[in-house]
């Protein structure tokens, strides 16, 4: 190393570290921006009313969006009660019996799959439900949503169950338990902190998209809980407040926004507690 | 032997792809008492042991062939339920594996529970720590991790766990080798205790051990069984030279 | 000893799943079969994905031909007239503005997280990456259109004018169109090619960098001659990922590109992607072949994702793989 090129390349070196951290500066402040806005124009129009009342017509005042709140809350869960046996069944069957062929091709497709754009999932829901029951309906969108959850969570659970040693399953095998007790009593609950912290972010992944709710659960302007009724949601409502022309439905976006962020952040910061507190005992 | 055995191997032959593992292993093992299995690492000893409650076979690409009788009844017959067998042959691993996700008390009911056995849990719980001679360090502390317990009382509880299923064999694949001199002494003190009770086939890289805990040995090397004697005799006067090189530690 | 005999009568061989038909056995075998089940459905969501979208798109293929679809340039649904072409180009150059954004800024953000950033603050680049990840896209979207799009009119454009020699940058600032898309996308691709791109150097062997820094290289000449390279095919699997992404983002783009089927050269003009159309004309169509149409966009999309996301994770893996391999 010769002493001319020392000084410029000292400083190559710090300013490649430096444009390196503007990178993360200039990632940060988006971020910034939207928690911040969210929460500056979203809170002075949230309060009990807004959570639980049905929205207003243009040029009322007041209002809310407990309808969507609980459309969101509802087509979630019914998405989660067709997705999430699908989704962990098919990561212990990766984990479990995966090795082959045919467990690398489903391996494959979750993977693809994962990055399938869900205005297209949308399209097959309509297909699927809402042109054979000949109306939008709550259960067409959370089939949609279903269709999301299951491969990534797959994915996360095959990592998940294929972490618990091999030594825990031989030891249970070695009492005389059966492999199917073994598999569920054993290495599931073994695995369920990470479980529940998986299914929580997918649940939250669901409960924000939008796209393919529009053709599916369409919306509601009233209190709906039959499955196969359109369903208003909180993404759906802030979509169609945010592009209204109404300074006022402009402002329950921003609420919306926030009410919409809370949950999720509420579901992943469960998530982040459930992984960490138990975690000892892995 | 005099009375008839408790286990009868003939012909066993186990195998990981084509690699064959354990070639024409033929041994009685005799009701109650302690038989050690011994050999260098590789020798197919433990692989040996596996066969006996049919845990070989769940290795991906492994399985076995020839005859293990168990009280005349075959293990390897066709219909004969291995979850069934493993109930009745107990197994404690190289290194203690209690299940994380439960207290030490679910531990050791963990087969009474997944098994549906009968009987008072409670009581089978102290009985079989009892015996495995953990009561007295984990009877205010049932409700604990069992990850929090040293690794010889883990591998205790291991045994206790094993005890609760009562099986009438328990294989004990080098159940001392993670663990220090003292909590291996522990272990041993225990297996003196249990032969009185139970067959146990120990496996084991520690000819030390053995001699102190076994009745008889078996000699493995290469997959097959070299010799297999009274431990006094295969330590003191062992009939083939591979046996007396290795006894003596003279051994490539 | 005795020979080695396997064919004598009374070795029988041994199978793991041996036919009993006891109740313990029964257990499992519903049990293997339902978690079968389970492996089966992830393929067949990928038949019924391709299937439904292809037979709902069926009419409108079969009128236009897929060419004369995929090139036709009017959207009319009152005249029944289906083109693509203007909402190809709009998907395209929302997603170019965005890759071209997004990838320095990821890759640099992913480097400094690997590389130089402190142990302890690494956690905190990653909360942050993940945060970025788990906004939903309409909310990107509501600040799109309430922040983005003002700063880009007021600000940007006007400043970019200055370049109109540039067809690029010609036109009145609207504040909204493909820019603004573009911009938003690439925001919201950005943890997306990040995290993979940190996957991918975390997975470059210590030794490397060890090595060119016991050479007397700096950091950053560490970063360039051992971790770079290794990790490059990995990095451009990332880059698709998010090109992935960002072609099928729907929400932030409908909000912000201004929904207008127009082929422009200029990014200051409003557009249409392949995802805004579908979004917003799909629950208002009844006729089969309005339907079909947009379902022949969607199948467009779903085709390019697939064949974009096969792409990457082919190459990801041969990064990762090969590290892991190695390093084990």
């Amino acid at each position: 190393m010769t002493t001319p090129g020392r000084r410029w390349r000292a400083f190559k070196n710090g300013f490649a570290i430096t444009l390196c951290g503007v990178a993360v500066l200039v990632a940060l402040a988006p971020l910034l921006s939207v928690l911040w806005l969210v929460v500056k124009n979203g809170a002075p129009a949230l309060g009990l009313d807004f959570l639980t009342k049905l929205p207003a017509p243009v040029g009322e005042s007041g209002g809310g969006v407990g309808n969507a709140i609980l459309g969101t809350l509802a087509i979630v869960s019914l998405a989660c009660a067709i997705g999430l046996p699908i989704g962990i069944g098919a990561g212990v069957f990766l984990a479990e019996r995966g090795d082959g062929k045919f467990g690398g091709a489903v391996r494959f497709t979750a993977e693809v799959l994962s990055g399938v754009p869900s205005i297209v999932v949308g399209i097959v829901a309509y297909g699927l439900v809402v042109l054979p029951m000949k109306r939008f309906s709550a259960l067409a969108g959370a089939v949609a949503l279903a269709l999301l959850m299951v491969p990534p969570l797959a994915r996360s659970t095959e990592e998940l169950v294929r972490l618990v040693p091999r030594a825990l399953r031989e030891g249970a095998l070695a009492l005389g338990v059966p492999a199917w007790k073994t598999s569920l009593f054993i290495v599931l609950r073994t695995a369920r902190p990470g479980l529940i912290t998986a299914a929580l972010l997918a649940i939250g992944r669901a409960a924000g998209e939008t796209a393919p709710l529009l053709f599916t659960a369409l919306n509601n302007q009233y209190w709906n809980v039959r499955p196969d009724q359109p369903t208003a949601s909180l993404t759906v409502q802030i979509f169609n407040y945010a592009i209204s022309p109404y300074e006022e439905w402009r402002q329950k976006a921003w609420a919306c926004a926030l009410t919409l962020l809370l949950l999720i952040g509420f579901l992943s910061l469960g998530a982040r507690f459930l992984a960490r507190s138990p975690g000892e005992a892995r | 032997m005099t009375a008839a055995p408790k286990i009868r191997i003939e012909k066993l032959n186990a195998y990981f792809g084509a690699h064959r593992a354990v070639r024409d292993v033929e041994l009685d093992i005799p009701a109650l008492g302690v038989v050690a299995v011994i050999g260098p690492s590789g020798c197919g000893k433990s692989t040996f042991v596996r066969c006996l409650n049919r845990m070989h076979e769940l290795l991906p690409g492994a399985r076995a062939e020839g005859r293990v009788l168990i009280d005349g009844q075959e293990v390897y017959g066709p219909g004969v339920d291995p979850v069934q067998l493993r109930r009745r042959v107990g197994m404690v691993f190289q290194r203690p594996n209690p299940f994380p996700a439960m207290s030490i008390f679910d531990n050791v009911a963990a087969g009474l529970v997944l098994n549906r056995l009968p009987g008072d849990r409670a009581a089978i719980v102290e009985k079989s720590l009892r015996q495995a001679a953990l009561w007295d360090e984990v009877k205010d502390r049932l409700k604990e991790n069992p990850t929090r317990l040293s690794g010889g009382q883990q591998q205790r509880l291991c045994i206790a766990r094993a005890l609760a299923v009562e099986p009438e064999v328990l294989l004990l694949d080098e159940p001392a080798s993670a663990l220090d001199p003292i909590a291996t002494a522990k272990i041993e003190e225990l297996i003196h205790e249990l032969r009185e009770r139970y067959t146990i086939v120990i496996v084991t890289h520690n000819m030390q051990q053995a001699a102190r805990v076994s009745d008889r040995t078996a000699f493995f090397y290469m997959g097959e069984l070299i010799e297999y004697d009274t431990t006094e005799h295969i330590f003191t006067n062992p009939s083939i030279k591979q046996t007396e090189d290795y006894v003596t530690g003279r051994f490539g | 000893m005795a020979a080695a005999n396997s064919s004598t009568s009374e070795s029988i061989p041994v199978t793991p799943a041996a036919p009993g038909g006891r109740r313990a056995f029964s257990g499992d075998r519903v049990y293997a079969g339902a978690l079968a089940a389970a492996g089966i459905a992830i393929l067949l969501v990928a038949l019924l994905i391709a299937a439904t979208t292809a037979n709902t798109a069926r009419p409108a293929l079969a009128r236009a031909g897929l060419w004369g679809f995929i090139t036709g340039r009017d959207w009319n649904p009152v005249e029944d007239i289906y083109g693509a072409l203007p909402f190809i180009w709009g998907t395209l150059v929302t997603s170019v503005v965005a890759i071209v954004l997004a990838v320095p800024v990821a890759v640099a953000f992913a480097i400094f997280l690997v590389e130089f950033a402190p142990s302890r603050s690494r956690s905190l680049l990653r909360f942050v990456m993940e945060l970025l990840a788990s906004i939903p896209s309409v909310v990107y979207g509501l600040w799109g259109l309430f922040v983005l799009v003002p700063l880009l009119r007021e600000h940007v454009e006007p400043a970019l004018g200055r370049f109109s020699f540039l067809p690029l940058f010609r036109g009145a600032p609207l504040g909204v169109g493909t820019l603004a898309a573009g911009v938003l996308l690439a925001i919201m691709i950005l943890p997306t090619i990040a995290s993979v791109s940190v996957e991918v150097l975390r997975t470059v062997p210590s030794t490397l960098r060890e090595g060119a820094l016991a050479l007397g290289a700096t950091r950053w000449e560490a970063v360039r001659i051992a971790a770079l390279p290794y990790g490059r095919a990995g990095i451009f699997g990332a880059a698709l990922l998010g090109l992935g992404r960002a072609l099928g983002e729907t929400m932030a783009a409908t909000m912000v590109i201004g929904n207008s089927p127009e082929i422009s050269a200029s990014l200051f003009a409003p557009g249409y992607s392949l995802p805004s159309i579908i979004a917003n004309e799909f629950s208002e169509a009844t006729s089969a072949l309005h339907i079909g149409a947009l379902a022949a966009l969607g199948l467009i999309l779903f085709v390019v994702a697939l064949i974009l996301n096969i792409a990457a994770r082919l190459l990801v893996r041969a990064v990762v793989g090969k590290f892991e391999r190695s390093s084990s």
